[in-house]
């Protein structure tokens, strides 16, 4: 096991530049989950940590040794594809022992790994099947048991769960994070899916556009978003956005929506009078009135009513935006009717309109 | 009670037939039975038109009797024939190890990032795209005793003090036809290597990596035996190719010089068209069956969907 250095890392393909300078420090035994949209770099950035990219800027260090000019194969690090890249004439025994068979490994050495491994991911039975012979999620678990086999200092998975229907994905979600307790390898996790980000993660590093937007531990990143993008990607459903200008007057502080729609706010909120902001609550932030709010709600109308049976999710509209908010308790609500949802104060955020930043 | 009983048979005499139509092998049978019909007639007629013709001693312009295997008999201490055999044997071997081994390495080198990959891709292509006649003229032109220009390089160059006879001698014969059909059959097999080379997803080489393998080893481990079954039917198909091979040979060499270079396909032409002998040819030609038989049942197996292409799909 090792951490995980990156120093203002970049990578360029060609004259494109993809990567514009991250740093992250991963330590030992952590489980870091990077996260952000499609085409943000995330691949790239654990495919340098793998090897299987060259490394245009910046340094990687696996455990003290900088690793920028050593061949992956030659980093004991393990990774497992999107698309599982199981060999696909060997079969699973095969595929879980090549490394330690090209390692010459001895052979009772490897049938112990194997069958170890293969015990841990409930394979012991399918030992002898060709890989087009399992499902899906039984290739998911030989791909990963070919990664624990061979023991290596830090285990990378590229979206390893994005080709799974939707039960088996959280499945197998707690079996990766169950794994990572059992073994604790140090692991870079890669995944577009904020709700997988936020159940596995020790921390999550929200990536976009070849930046790093914010690292924190799940939580923070839930309640302490650094900007507009980190409160918009994380949580689902996802934060509630309205846009204005910010008006004090000594005793008290609201703002100025679009259509006239005016918004109380607690004096204490940051930013100064006829600042651009833009102001974001999380649905479950969102409260009925009960009667004293005495204006400072939204008055929204409700456009969609979605009963999940846990809770009830309401899509309303007010100030020109949709909002979204999430009930625990059941309430009659039906489409058309008008309702009052007032932003819990401790809950509110406050971001400037045009750095994004929290304020 | 008695109707019922009746519908009741009938619905089980309808039931009896539906299963049987429902059944694969009958199935397969009776949709396969047109395009079965078609090839008996057009494929198996000139085949067995050929075959009879082999039993007879029929002339041009004279309808033969039938005579046995008067004509196998008389092939079999005919040494001319028998040389023929021989000859046929050596050119499908080497050639068409000559032809892999250079395939499959232009295939690996073409499959690697290259500048220029589609204008290289191109080239590779050309021998084959040009009609056979047109490059075995080329050939025998740059192999002829007072023009060649393999001969005038290699004396310019200081390599040799006299232009070669190519063609004059036996074994520079064999072996001048030899790397003729080497050079026209190379594209065929690097051409379908390479695209038996891109279907093998990258992410394989990457896990292999990974997973500590040398480049030696990757292509040991990986390219080799995921390339097995594409390789396989190409090796069928470049064996019958060369085994009947006659248009290099008749246009460079015509079988010269003393048959060194008749290929049996070239002989029984040579046999039943100039020589008249449309019994002997046909024999000689039914004689290649048996040798083509042979190799396609060897890659038979060798085609055979092996254990781990089967089941489920790949995705
Ligand atoms: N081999 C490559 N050549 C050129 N551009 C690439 C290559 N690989 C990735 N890119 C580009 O780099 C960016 C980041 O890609 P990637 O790391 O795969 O994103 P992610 O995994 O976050 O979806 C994308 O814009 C993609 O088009
Ligand atoms: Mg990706």
């Amino acid at each position: 096991m090792a951490s995980v250095v990156i120093r203002d890392v970049e990578k360029a393909f060609g004259s494109t530049k993809v990567i514009h300078g991250i740093g992250i420090d991963i330590a030992d035994g952590e489980f870091v989950v990077l996260v952000g949209p499609s085409g943000c770099g995330k691949s790239t950035l654990l495919r340098m940590i793998a090897g299987l990219e060259q490394i245009t800027g910046g340094t990687i260090s696996i455990g003290e040794r900088v690793v920028n000019d050593i061949r992956p194969k030659d980093r004991d690090v393990a990774m497992v594809f999107q698309n599982y890249a199981l060999y696909p004439h060997m079969t699973v025994y095969d595929n879980m022992g090549f490394s330690l068979k090209l390692r010459r490994a001895d052979k009772a050495v490897v049938d112990e790994r194997v069958k170890k491994a293969a015990d841990i991911l409930n394979l012991s039975t399918l030992l002898h099947r060709y890989p087009r012979q399992l499902s899906g999620g039984q290739r998911q678990r030989v791909a990963m048991g070919r990664a624990i086999v061979r023991d290596p200092q830090v285990f990378l998975f590229d979206e390893p769960l994005s080709n799974l229907d939707a039960k088996l994905r959280v499945a197998m979600r707690t079996e990766i994070k169950a794994l990572h307790q059992r073994l604790k390898t140090t692991t870079v996790y890669v995944t577009h899916d904020q709700i997988e980000a936020m159940t596995m993660a020790d921390r999550i590093v929200v990536m976009h556009d070849g930046i790093v937007e914010q690292i924190g531990t799940p939580l923070d990143l839930y309640d302490r978003p650094a900007n507009l993008f980190v409160a918009g990607f994380i949580g689902s459903p996802a934060m509630n956005f309205i846009r204005g200008r910010l008006r004090r007057n000594g005793t008290g502080a609201l703002i100025e929506a679009n259509g006239g729609t005016r918004l109380t706010l607690p004096n204490e909120v940051p930013g100064v009078d006829g600042q651009e902001v833009v102001f974001g609550i999380r649905p479950e932030h969102l409260e009925l009135d009960d009667g004293d709010a005495n204006g400072a709600g939204l008055r929204a109308e409700i456009l969609v009513v979605e009963p999940t049976g846990a809770e009830l999710q309401i899509v309303a509209e007010a100030a020109g935006e949709q909002l979204t908010a999430v009930f625990t308790e059941r309430h009659p609500f039906a489409p058309g009717e008008p309702v009052t949802l007032c932003p819990r104060p401790d809950a509110i955020h406050l971001f400037d309109a045009e750095t994004g930043d929290h304020l | 009670m008695a109707t019922v009983v009746r519908e009741a048979a009938i619905e089980r005499r309808e039931s009896r037939l539906a299963r049987i139509f429902d059944h694969p092998t009958v199935l397969s049978v009776i949709f396969m039975l047109p395009a079965g019909l078609l090839l008996t007639l057009f494929l198996t007629y000139p085949l067995g038109l050929g075959i009879w013709l082999g039993f007879t001693d029929t002339r041009i312009g004279r309808p033969g009797a039938f005579i046995g295997l008067e004509n196998y008999i008389s092939l079999f201490g005919d040494g001319v024939f028998l040389l023929s055999v021989f000859n046929t044997l050596l050119y499908t071997t080497v050639a068409t190890v000559f032809k892999f081994a250079i395939g499959l390495w232009l295939a690996l080198l073409l499959n690697n990032r290259l500048p220029f990959k589609a204008f290289l891709r191109a080239i590779v292509l050309l021998p084959f795209i040009i009609p056979t006649v047109l490059s075995a003229i080329a050939f025998w032109w740059m192999y002829d005793t007072q023009f060649s220009i393999i001969s005038f390089a290699l004396v310019e160059f200081g390599l040799i003090d006299e232009f070669i006879d190519f063609l004059g001698q036996p074994n520079a014969a064999r072996a001048s036809v030899i790397a003729a059909n080497v050079w026209r059959g190379i594209p065929f097999v690097a051409i379908c290597l390479l695209a038996g080379l891109q279907t093998i997803s990258p992410s394989l080489y990457e896990a292999a990596a990974l997973d500590g393998a040398s480049a030696w080893q990757r292509f040991r481990h990986i390219t080799v035996p995921t390339l097995m079954p594409i390789l396989s039917i190409v090796l069928t198909f470049s064996v019958l190719f060369t085994f009947t091979d006659f248009q290099l040979i008749y246009a460079i060499t015509r079988g010269g010089p003393i048959n060194a270079t008749h290929l049996m396909a070239t002989l029984a032409f040579q046999r039943a068209i100039p020589g008249g002998q449309l019994g002997e040819g046909a024999a000689i030609a039914t004689a290649m069956i048996p040798f083509l038989v042979a190799a396609t049942l060897l890659s038979y197996y060798g085609l055979q969907r092996r254990k781990w292409q089967q089941g489920g799909k790949d995705d």
